[in-house]
């Protein structure tokens, strides 16, 4: 069977969810061979293997962590020349994105990014992807070199496959270019412990509505009820409400959760294009003529700093 | 010396609008007006900021795409930009990324760099790949996705903030940048402005003018292919209550109906 490449996205060897999805969907294709890059391999090997990965290709160097993208474009390129593989996935983050970049440049190999869901074809992987603010649904295939392909985080939930696998060593000599942008210093993101916003089955968002940095704990003790993500819309960004990382939106995160709660958030397309392929959709607003009701499963024409906490209330008790 | 800075900019249609495909399955630009890429603002009010902060600078705007696109070089010239460059060629109908990187790529070197802008993606495709694809090609560093950036002695520094860092990078020019929607509101053109951009050279370059074949480029020498696009359906109206004092409590109702509770 044919081999598909997976890129590793971890932090130290912890592997984050996506990277799992990744695995699964690979399992379509061919069988996964895992790329892991920078520490921790042996911490991830056990994971990988659980989710299917038949092979784990691992290098470690001080250049993955202290230098942008290239050195790891250098250790994905020396695995695909390793494996000579039928697809390379890898996971549609920012940094992810640039890798696959440079990779389908290297390889002479056309880029599908952002897929939502992957299937195998006749003339290899066939890519979904939600484009146009979400307004169309395309599915596309790379017609040149080996197909790399990123892939949107909850494409598909993880399934596990367990098989055994073996760490091998990947010699990665690293190109000129690799050493050109050096990462000066690093400053971890405070947790929240919530779940990444991204990654989040379900998320809680406040837009202009909630008026103001002070009323976000309201959005955030729903939240917390649910075990969901906060996520805030550009205009409460823009105010300075809410972090930007939390952003929901065309320039921000895009989110497709199996439920998402839009409160005070009125659904420019702006907003719309970061949520609207959300499995089922709620909103609260006080403006019955807001556009996010055209979304909406279910929709409360009301005052959120009424319907918010009475909602936290009751979902607590249900929950008991 | 001066410090040549290049902007590149994407001539989107208006991500307001009901945006299409055409038959082909390329982008539908008759469909919708088009307009300079929100997202490129920010990366042309960097290239001027960058410029009126050194000693001498010249900003030029590059773009590639058809006659209409002529539309984003002069909003950039308005608001500043010294010059601008248009690659049109029938030949570049439904390029792909990887494609237009090589275009660009060519134009950028035919301007001749010392800093290359670029805006965090296009509002219309949003792949985001772009900067990366310039930086690998060009062979020069990619300090990309900076929502911060100082740029002073041959060295471009800014802040990059990724989903589990913000990180500080570093790097000698030549570069090539990238520039997000948190890096400062973009200007809006003055009427003085505008009256000066129409004066502003607008130099028009074709595929034979930078050495690229045709058949590396356009809708045949694209690496990828839609197969097929379909308007999403849409959403079916849910149910919608005005809240009367038992809206928090309906609203429970219906999540621990779908078993969300």
């Amino acid at each position: 069977m044919a081999e598909v490449l997976v890129y590793v996205d971890h932090v130290d060897g912890t592997v984050r969810k996506p990277t799992l999805e990744l695995l699964t969907l690979a399992r379509r294709l061919g069988d996964p061979v895992a790329v892991h890059l920078g520490p921790g391999a042996e911490t991830a090997a056990p994971v990988l293997a659980e989710y299917g990965a038949v092979k784990i290709l691992a290098a470690d160097a001080p250049e993955f962590a202290d230098y942008l993208v290239v050195p790891k474009v250098d250790g994905l390129q020396a695995a695909a020349g390793a494996v000579s593989p039928a697809a390379v996935l890898v996971p549609s983050s920012a940094e992810g994105k640039e890798i696959a970049a440079r990779l389908a440049v290297r390889l002479g190999s056309g880029i599908i990014t952002d897929a939502v869901d992957l299937t195998a074809g006749e003339e290899g992987p066939v890519a979904t992807q939600s484009v146009f603010a979400a307004s169309y649904t395309t599915r596309s295939r790379v017609s040149r070199g080996v197909p790399v392909i990123t892939v949107k985080p909850n494409a598909t939930a993880p399934e596990a496959a367990p098989v055994d696998v073996a760490v091998e060593q990947l010699e990665v000599s690293f190109g000129e270019q690799a050493t050109g942008t050096r990462i000066v210093s690093r400053t971890p993101r405070e947790s929240t412990g919530r779940p990444d916003l991204t990654e989040a089955a379900i998320v809680v968002s406040g837009g202009r509505g909630v008026n103001g940095a002070e009323n976000f704990p309201l959005i955030e003790a729903l939240a917390d009820s649910l075990g969901a993500a906060v996520g805030a819309s550009r205009a409460a960004v823009d105010a300075g409400w809410y972090p930007h990382s939390s952003q929901v939106g065309q320039t921000g995160k895009t989110v497709s959760p199996q439920l998402y709660i839009a409160a005070g958030i009125s659904g420019a397309i702006q907003h719309r294009a970061g949520m609207q392929t959300s499995k089922t959709i709620v909103a609260i607003n006080k403006d019955a003529e807001a556009p996010i009701f055209e979304l909406v499963d279910y929709g409360v024409v009301g005052d959120l700093f009424e319907v918010v906490p009475a909602l936290t209330e009751e979902v607590k008790a249900r929950k008991g | 010396m001066s410090l040549r800075i290049v902007v590149c900019v994407k001539y989107v249609p208006d991500a307001t609008g009901d945006r299409q495909f055409a038959d082909d399955l390329t982008t539908d630009r008759d469909a919708v007006d088009g307009l300079l890429s929100e997202l490129d603002e920010y990366a042309v009010e960097q290239a001027l900021q960058i410029a009126e902060n050194a000693d001498d600078a010249e900003v030029t705007v590059v773009t590639v795409g058809p006659e209409d696109a002529n539309d984003a070089l002069r909003k950039a010239l308005s608001m500043g930009a010294d010059k601008a460059v248009h690659v049109e060629d029938d030949d570049l109908h439904g390029t792909d990324a990887v494609g237009t990187s090589l275009v660009l790529a060519k134009a950028v070197e035919h301007v001749g760099y010392d800093l290359v802008v670029c805006g965090m993606a296009s509002t219309d495709g949003v792949m985001g790949v772009l900067p990366a694809m310039l930086a690998e090609r060009l062979g020069v560093p990619q300090v990309t996705l900076l929502s911060e950036l100082s740029v002073a002695d041959g060295t471009v520094s800014g802040r990059r903030d990724g989903d589990t860092a913000s990180e500080q990078l570093q790097a000698a020019l030549p570069a090539v940048i990238s520039v997000t929607d948190q890096s400062g509101e973009a200007r809006y053109p003055s009427f003085k402005g505008i009256m000066a951009a129409k004066k502003k050279p607008v130099e028009s370059l074709d595929l034979d003018d930078l050495g690229i074949d045709a058949e590396e480029v356009g809708l045949e020498g694209a690496w990828t292919a839609v197969e097929d696009a379909t308007k999403r359906p849409p959403r079916t109206a849910g149910e919608i209550v005005t809240d009367e004092g038992e809206g928090g409590k309906q609203l429970a109702a219906f999540l621990a109906g779908q078993k969300f509770i």
